[in-house]
């Protein structure tokens, strides 16, 4: 499998991260804010700031762990991809 | 009269179909410059040299990072360097991992499985890891191994060859006049240098580059003709797929056609060499580019991942080869 997988927070759309019980605060991609503040300022302003990290993850593993924002350790391997936060433990594709 | 186009793409068959031979660098030049109408045409041409010179096989290749960012070069286009602000973090990959990278390669059907390290060079440590690593596929996957591990030593050299390395990569990136606007750490010709002493090792040579990092169209040529010049058994080509935090992470990607017009010059400047699909092509040419590609010149390709980056499925890619009638090369064929 070289898609990210279901266990990948970047994909879901912020806000359900944001509702999630663990809060999934920032963008796995450039690790940006996702919080509700900027969320209801994007809605008003009709642009998602973080559209372009979401359609760009279909090709890239997750850099910064959604619920602290440090960089993670990412490997990439030729089916898939394993990434760790010292805080949050590991995920994987 | 004969169109400008008509007689670059004559000039093209009569040296490249006919005689294997590579263009010179006016005539790739004139190939990069056609008009969208000739496209079809020139990738048609590229295709039938493929085809006579190299024939219809296809060489299926994984590649995986065994030392992740952290390098100490400049590559202006690369997430891996230490000197940028890419969120790329360095990390190893341990044995167990790089022999499931392996096992993961050859289940595809790939017979090349390329050994990759983001450093100016290999140190002890590195070479120890590579060491261990190669007993340990050999322990347990049927598959040629190849290493990218930056600038070597002559001493590396041995010992790469040593241990049965059989391909090595390194590539030159891009023209020689255009490399010092893309690299300041290192000079094109100190590439050539560890280029030229894997050639006299009897390995084989793996050498391509990236395109769109800015290069004009006459460097692309140039770039093209050096390439043929070294004479490399393999030319990965990739397309810039502009990464966060890099110097060149907001440059435009490689307009389509121009990326099959290079597809299409490259093979024709170099006729009989192994030509493959390497990053960025997914971002740049997506679906329908990949199958022109294949049908222009193109007669390898990277299954799976990228060293950072993400591929599209290995299913994908041997589904499109089966429905172009494209058999995969055989590992028994190239040993
Ligand atoms: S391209 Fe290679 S040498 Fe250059 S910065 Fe990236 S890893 Fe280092
Ligand atoms: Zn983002
Ligand atoms: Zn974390």
């Amino acid at each position: 499998m070289t898609g990210p997988g279901s266990r990948d927070l970047g994909r879901l759309h912020p806000l359900e991260g944001a509702q999630a019980s663990k809060i999934a605060a920032f963008c796995d991609r450039c690790g940006g804010d996702l919080t509700a503040a900027d969320l209801t300022a994007a809605d008003l302003t009709g642009a998602d700031p973080h559209s372009a990290c979401r359609s760009a993850r279909a090709l890239e593993p997750p850099r910064f762990c959604p619920y602290c924002r440090r960089r993670m350790k990412v490997q990439v391997l030729p089916a898939g991809w394993r990434a760790v936060c010292t805080e949050h433990g590991e995920r994987s594709s | 009269m004969p169109s400008l186009s008509d007689s670059a793409l004559a000039t093209a068959a009569a040296r490249a179909l006919e005689t294997g031979t590579g263009l010179a660098e006016p005539d790739v030049l004139a190939v990069l410059r056609l008009p969208d109408e000739e496209l079809p045409a020139a990738l048609e041409l590229a295709h039938q040299v493929r085809m006579r010179w190299c024939g219809p096989e296809v060489e299926v290749e994984g590649i995986v990072s065994v030392k992740t960012g952290g390098c100490p070069e400049d590559c202006h286009f690369c997430s891996q360097s230490g000197l940028f602000t890419s969120p790329v973090r360095a990390v190893w990959l341990d044995i167990p991992a790089l022999v499931e990278a392996a096992r993961q390669t050859a289940a595809t059907g790939a017979t090349e499985f390329c050994i990759v390290a983001a450093v100016r060079g290999p140190d002890a440590r590195l070479m120890a890891q590579l060491r261990d690593g190669v007993a340990a596929i050999r322990a347990e996957v049927d598959i040629n191994i190849a290493a990218s591990l930056g600038m070597l030593t002559r001493a590396q050299v041995d010992e790469l060859v040593a241990l049965g390395i059989h391909r090595y990569n390194h590539n030159l990136e891009t023209a020689r006049s255009f490399f010092p606007q893309v690299v300041t750490t290192h000079t094109w010709d100190e590439r050539f240098d560890t280029l030229r002493m894997v050639r006299d090792s009897g390995m084989e040579v793996c050498c391509g580059g990236i395109l769109g990092l800015g290069e004009s169209l006459e460097q692309r040529a140039e770039f093209a003709v050096q390439l043929a010049a070294l004479a490399p058994d393999e030319v990965p080509l990739n397309f810039l797929n502009p990464r966060p935090g890099t110097p060149l992470g907001e440059a435009a990607l490689v307009d389509p056609r121009d990326a099959l017009r290079a597809i299409a010059a490259f093979r024709l400047a170099l006729p009989r060499t192994i030509l493959r699909y390497a990053g960025g092509r997914e971002i740049t040419l997506g679906d329908l580019g990949t199958r022109d590609g294949l049908l222009g010149g193109i007669n390898a390709v990277i299954v799976g991942n990228y060293l950072t980056t993400l591929g599209r499925s290995p299913a994908d890619d041997l589904a499109l080869l089966d429905d172009l009638k494209m058999p995969v090369k055989a590992l028994s064929a190239t040993l």
